[in-house]
């Protein structure tokens, strides 16, 4: 495969575009499921939709996909509403009910799939596919329905982008504002199962919780306003899908779903460890430093100590005097050296001007942020 | 309506509230008259969030009703506001302490509309008012809990309500942060607004409020401190010996 393929070959330009598309949704829907807390609704939601694919193939007898959408589509809104109706009503977690519905659902869907492999009808073979997801089989429309479903959500996004965020935030408090905040959870955890639908066809019922969850906590890492940690999300999204399908594209043999969530997941394992800020590694960092930083002052202002009783502040001492002080290395001294506050002649040191200078302001510091 | 209820700011009348089998409030009469500093007193588990969050129809009673100037809070939303116990959100948001104060001003926005300019500007002020103006752009995580405390405190200010519920806005709060808190409330009070706030510290209870509410699941008593906060208000409450040092 060339790079050139992916603007003549048809086919792999639809299932490129398709992908990139779901991606996209998937990233920006995904955020708000991260952001409330409700990471597995997406896992729970993709495999409550099996039972409604094999039922809308028992009752109309054809593998129609739009049908079969639609039937998943059901299925994934009872499995959803279930669960909060669940953890509303009763005393289970929310762990709890997503488990339950989980399993309970994916069963029962299973045990159709094998029903429908027993029955008489030729059209039967396939609909396993919706496990692990097939993206050969995206044609155009499948990808015109996605860009129109993408669109919508967009737009509802944005126009409820103020009573939204506020739910994720302060839930309680959206409601003592006079806001209906039942029709915003409707709302959101619909387009929620709208998405993990209309992915199951490309990813599959058993991966699908990823595309949600992966490019929004890969960008979570990244900023720490709501709006660029959307916009982030759905382009890391997009992007998981082209590289997907072009990895899986260039080898032969490489289902195309998981190859997708893969690479989602390896933007979600660069971005833990060297994201600014919030990254494993600036953390590290900004640990080390902050101690070697305040290994220095403490040397500092222990010098201090002992040079202020002294009429010249510069009067050298013996290395050896600082031994009870823990928490100082001949590095630290030659640090401070490189600093210009102390002066090293074999084992004497003294403090120069600017290093009284720094270590009385270091007090002053102290001082101030001591209430 | 009767014509004596129109100077209570809240009246609420035989609330039960119960989350499963054993009542949290259990036949609630209070009368809260306008302009007081009230404090909400009783020990863990008494139910003091539950009445607060029963007045803002968070949760929804088993029976009684709850009038606000006299009429249901749906009606009333824009005249309250309310400031949740401060571990209730998650601090790791992705935002900034100005945008949550600007929260405030969602409600007299209604559906839709975005802040502007205008709401810009107030919740600034708000921002000044509580100290925290230099911590603006401030990531929300990256404040201390005092600071989100405050942060809290400038989102009710926003909403320029007659009444505002507290949900211990003093937990959690060094020395500092809890005078400045106190003398926002004392002012609010001085410009003859309501404001309920549930509190821990019996200690502070005549220094810093002019209004008392024992709670026990029952309501124990109601009425001006200087009148009922007293050791046989707080052995009933308590259930235990309680000897406060009032300063009488």
């Amino acid at each position: 495969m060339q790079l050139s393929d992916f603007f003549t070959d048809y086919t792999l330009r639809t299932i490129t575009l398709g992908t990139a598309i779901l991606g996209a949704i998937c990233g920006m829907l995904g955020s708000f499921a991260v952001l409330r807390k409700q990471s597995l609704l997406g896992d729970a939601i993709s495999h409550a939709a099996l039972p409604g694919i094999a039922l809308a193939f028992i009752i109309t007898g054809v593998k129609d996909r739009n049908l079969i959408l639609i039937g998943a589509l059901i299925s994934g809104l009872v499995g959803a509403f279930w669960i909060k109706g669940i953890v509303k009503h009763t005393r289970l977690k929310s762990d709890t009910a997503l488990g339950l519905i989980l399993s309970l659902f994916f069963g029962f869907g299973m045990l159709l799939l094998t029903f429908i492999q027993k029955m008489p009808n030729a059209n039967q073979a396939g609909l396993d596919k919706y496990l692990f997801g097939q993206a050969a089989t995206l044609v155009e429309q499948d990808v015109w329905v996605m860009a129109v479903v993408t669109g919508v959500s967009l737009f509802v996004l944005l126009l409820f982008w103020k009573e939204l965020k506020l739910l994720l935030f302060d839930a309680d408090y959206t409601k003592t504002l006079g806001f209906n905040t039942q029709f915003l959870d409707i709302l959101i955890t619909s387009f929620i199962v709208i998405a993990i639908v209309l992915g199951l066809q490309t990813v599959g019922v058993v991966l699908m919780s990823a595309m949600l969850l992966a490019p929004a906590a890969a960008a979570r890492q990244w900023t720490n306003n709501l709006a660029k940690m959307v916009a982030l999300a759905s382009m890391f999204g997009a992007l998981s899908g082209v590289v997907g399908t072009g990895i899986s594209a260039s080898q032969s043999n490489l289902s195309t779903g998981p190859v997708i969530v893969l690479v989602a997941a390896s933007f979600v394992m660069f971005s833990f460890v060297f994201a600014p800020n919030r990254g494993l590694l600036a953390r590290a960092i900004r640990f080390r430093r902050n101690r070697k930083d305040l290994n220095l002052k403490k040397t500092l202002t222990f010098m201090h100590h002992i040079v202020r009783n002294h009429e010249n502040i510069s009067h050298p001492h013996s290395i050896r005097i600082l031994n009870n002080f823990h928490g100082f290395t001949l590095k630290t001294l030659s640090v401070l050296e490189q600093r210009q506050f102390i002066r090293i002649e074999g084992d004497q040191w003294s403090m120069t001007e600017e290093g009284f200078t720094e270590a009385t302001s270091i007090y002053d510091q102290l001082g101030q942020t001591d209430d | 309506m009767a014509p004596a209820s129109t100077s209570n700011a809240i009246q609420v009348d035989d609330l039960t509230v119960a989350y499963d089998f054993k009542p949290v409030l259990w036949d609630i009469d209070l009368v809260i008259p306008e302009g007081v500093l009230m404090a909400i007193v009783g020990p863990n588990g008494a139910g003091k969030s539950t009445l607060i969050k029963s007045i803002l129809g968070i949760i929804k009673p088993i029976a009684g009703s709850v009038k606000v100037f006299g009429r249901p809070y749906s009606e009333q939303v824009s005249k309250v506001a309310y400031v949740p116990q401060k571990g209730s959100v998650d601090w790791d948001f992705p935002t900034t302490a100005l945008d949550v104060v600007m929260m405030g001003t969602y409600g007299s926005l209604g559906w839709i509309r975005r802040p502007g300019q205008k709401e810009k500007k107030r919740s600034l002020e708000a921002l000044e008012k509580v100290g925290m103006l230099a911590f603006k752009n401030r990531q929300i995580s990256q404040l201390s809990g005092g600071q989100q405390q405050r942060i809290f405190l400038a989102r009710a200010l926003v909403q320029d309500a007659l009444i505002y519920l507290m949900d211990e806005p003093f937990q959690g709060v060094d020395a500092t942060t809890e005078r400045a808190i106190i003398n926002i409330l004392k002012e609010l009070r001085k410009s003859g607004k309501t404001l309920i706030v549930v509190h821990h510290d019996l200690q502070t209870v005549p220094e810093y409020f002019d209004w008392v509410t024992f709670l026990n699941v029952k309501s124990i008593a109601s009425g001006p401190v200087k009148d009922i906060f007293n050791d046989d208000n707080l052995t009933k409450t308590y259930g235990i010996n309680y000897k406060v040092a009032v300063n009488k």
